[in-house]
């Protein structure tokens, strides 16, 4: 296998947990793009009940477009922020013939929802990514990170499987951020006993990043409203 | 010190803590729920006060208690919660009580929707609840701004003894951005000889009261109010511009919107068309001198607001000009947000049909 495919096995059922702001979204989002891209029939879920912004059912027209189905709360209540979620989830966790990414909310609370399918998300060998960001606050000492990934395992009722680094500032990320946060990344998987399952990064960063392996660049969707259908950032 | 990234609502809360907040009080309400759960814990962490309130109405009158005596507090909400809030402001004000507010408007009216609003506008400048009073009004357009103006707004309400609203909308509330700690200049502690702290060194104790049922009283209260209000007008007015020089149009917003314009701006540079941003950065005091200066320039030819309201601070615009400019008006209601080419698209229109 090409060192630096991602992802590196070809797992049926992709969880993806973190800190709030870590990037679990984008990360989920381009996963499941590059899973269409690969012909692997990407169902997206987006599990995200403790966030009332920025959820990835906002990029559904996007996404299904691409060919990644998305499996998100009711229109009738996609807006609102109910602790509810639509029984299609299970076809993420279930469907032998789909690959299942679940876009879980952020921390401890974030992950809490994933108790109820824990014993049938573990039936599937499943990756468990959790996303780390060092620039933000509770995540910025390997310590700090160590704790956190715990405590998401705890309550999530599952064990992470591997830490996708995904150090950044939004538009003011820069390789130097990028390559220290993967330093960080392989210290906390070491103490963690899991490997780094891949290094995420802007995309316009990828000429700086042939150290990394398995690779992941990024190209950012959940943009603010001033960046929108204009080309450019501010 | 390196940057970090920072939710809006979270960041907000820190900034407090950093301000000397000494009490917290509030009751859950999206968009700003990270406010009161960050708060929870930090406080905890400083040994200062938390307290979810069985309500809204019952956090702000927890805040006037603190403030009467002596504390720095502070409340936050969204919308419908700060509608709440209003008998409260009132009194706030009426005993003349230094608080701080943060309302993350969300798109009403009534219950509405949890996404982003600037329609409470009026609620913030006008006259909060009932009487003649007034309170500052900070509109931040980005989160490091939300920090500092946060840090500023405990320093601001304890000078002036009058309640300060943090007004944003939920997209600052819930975005993230990469910010910096600044270290603050040490704060001389501020003197409240005025506080209900018991006897003291005074052989009495202090009465803090909105009730003045003497009316010749109450109209010397009032006139002093509004000498104060003068006061603030003339020394606490900010604003930023940018790009308003040589400008043919002048876009005037505030907070998310005034990001957005500023995009609509950029664009329209690169096909020549010179618009410029006037963003006040205190709602009220509305920087009305400046704003007028700004749009009488030679070769200004409109004034274009543009609000996630269906047009609030476009009256004070157009007070402010009077009818020495054209004002137009851009907006999106109900939790909708306006687009950067949909107000090119405005501008252009403006400037093209002549309607200048």
């Amino acid at each position: 296998m090409n060192a630096s495919a991602f992802p590196q096995a070809g797992h049926r059922l992709y969880v993806i947990v973190g800190p709030y702001g870590s990037g679990k979204t984008e990360v989920s989002i381009n996963l499941a793009l590059r899973l269409a891209a690969q012909g692997r029939h990407p169902a997206l879920a987006d599990l995200d009940i403790v966030n009332p912004y920025f959820r990835s059912r906002e990029k559904t027209a996007m996404l299904e477009g691409a060919g990644v189905r998305v499996i998100a709360p009711d229109p009738a209540t996609a807006a609102a922020d109910l602790p509810a979620l639509p029984a299609a989830v299970w076809q993420a966790i279930l469907a032998q013939d789909l690959t299942g990414v679940l876009d879980v909310g952020g921390d401890r609370n974030g992950a809490r929802v994933l108790a109820g399918f824990a014993g049938k998300i573990d039936e599937q060998t499943p990756a468990v990514w959790y996303v780390l960001n060092r620039t933000r606050p509770g995540n910025q000492t390997v310590q700090q990170a160590l704790h956190s990934l715990r405590e998401i395992e705890a309550y999530a009722s599952l064990r992470v499987t591997g830490i996708i680094s995904n150090t950044h500032l939004l538009h003011e990320t820069t390789a130097e951020l990028v390559l220290d946060g993967a330093a960080f990344a392989r210290e906390v998987a070491a103490l963690a006993k899991v490997p780094v399952a891949g290094y995420a990064f802007p995309r316009a960063l990828t000429d700086g990043m042939h150290g990394l392996h398995p690779q992941l660049p990024l190209t950012l969707y959940m943009n603010r409203p001033w960046e929108m259908n204009m080309g450019e950032m501010i | 010190m390196s940057k970090e990234l920072w939710k809006g609502n979270e960041a907000i809360g820190e900034a407090a803590v950093r301000a000397g907040c000494d009490a917290y009080f509030g009751y859950p309400i999206t968009p700003q729920n990270e406010i009161p759960e960050y708060m929870s814990r930090r406080m905890q962490e400083e040994h200062r006060v938390f307290v979810q309130a069985e309500s809204e109405i019952a956090a702000i009158n927890m805040v006037y208690g603190a403030a009467a005596a002596g504390m720095r507090a502070m409340t936050s909400s969204s919308s419908p919660g700060i509608s709440l809030k209003q008998e409260g402001i009132s009194y706030l004000i009426g005993a003349e009580l230094p608080a701080v507010i943060v309302n993350m408007m969300r798109g009403g009216p009534g219950l509405g929707t949890i996404q982003p609003s600037q329609s409470d506008y009026f609620q913030a400048t006008r006259s909060p609840g009932h009487g003649d009073g007034r309170m500052i009004v900070l509109a931040p357009s980005g989160i490091q701004e939300a920090v500092d103006l946060m840090q500023d707004a405990f320093d601001l309400a304890d000078r002036w003894r009058t309640p300060v609203m943090m007004l944003a909308d939920g997209m600052i509330g819930q975005m993230m951005e990469p910010i910096e700690w600044k270290q603050r200049p040490a704060q001389p502690p501020v003197d409240k000889p005025w506080a209900a702290t018991g006897q003291a060194d005074r052989g009495h104790t202090n009465f803090v009261t909105s009730l003045r049922l003497d009316s010749v009283d109450n109209e010397a209260f009032n006139q002093a109010l509004q000498e104060k209000y003068s006061q603030i007008r003339e020394q606490e007015t900010r604003w930023e511009e940018i790009d308003c020089e040589g400008a043919e149009l002048i876009l005037v917003a505030f907070g998310t919107t005034a990001r957005i314009a500023l995009s609509a701006a950029r664009k329209l540079r690169q096909e020549g068309i010179k618009a410029g941003l006037f963003r006040p950065i205190t709602l009220w005091p509305f920087p009305s001198e400046a704003l007028l200066k700004a749009a009488t320039q030679p070769g200004v030819r409109a004034a274009l607001a543009v609000e996630m309201s269906a047009g609030q601070m476009v009256e004070d615009v157009r007070l402010t000009l009077c009818g020495a400019k054209p004002v137009h008006f851009f907006g999106r209601t109900g939790g909708m947000i306006p687009e950067p080419a949909q107000v090119a698209q405005e501008i252009r229109r403006i400037l093209k049909e002549g309607q200048a």
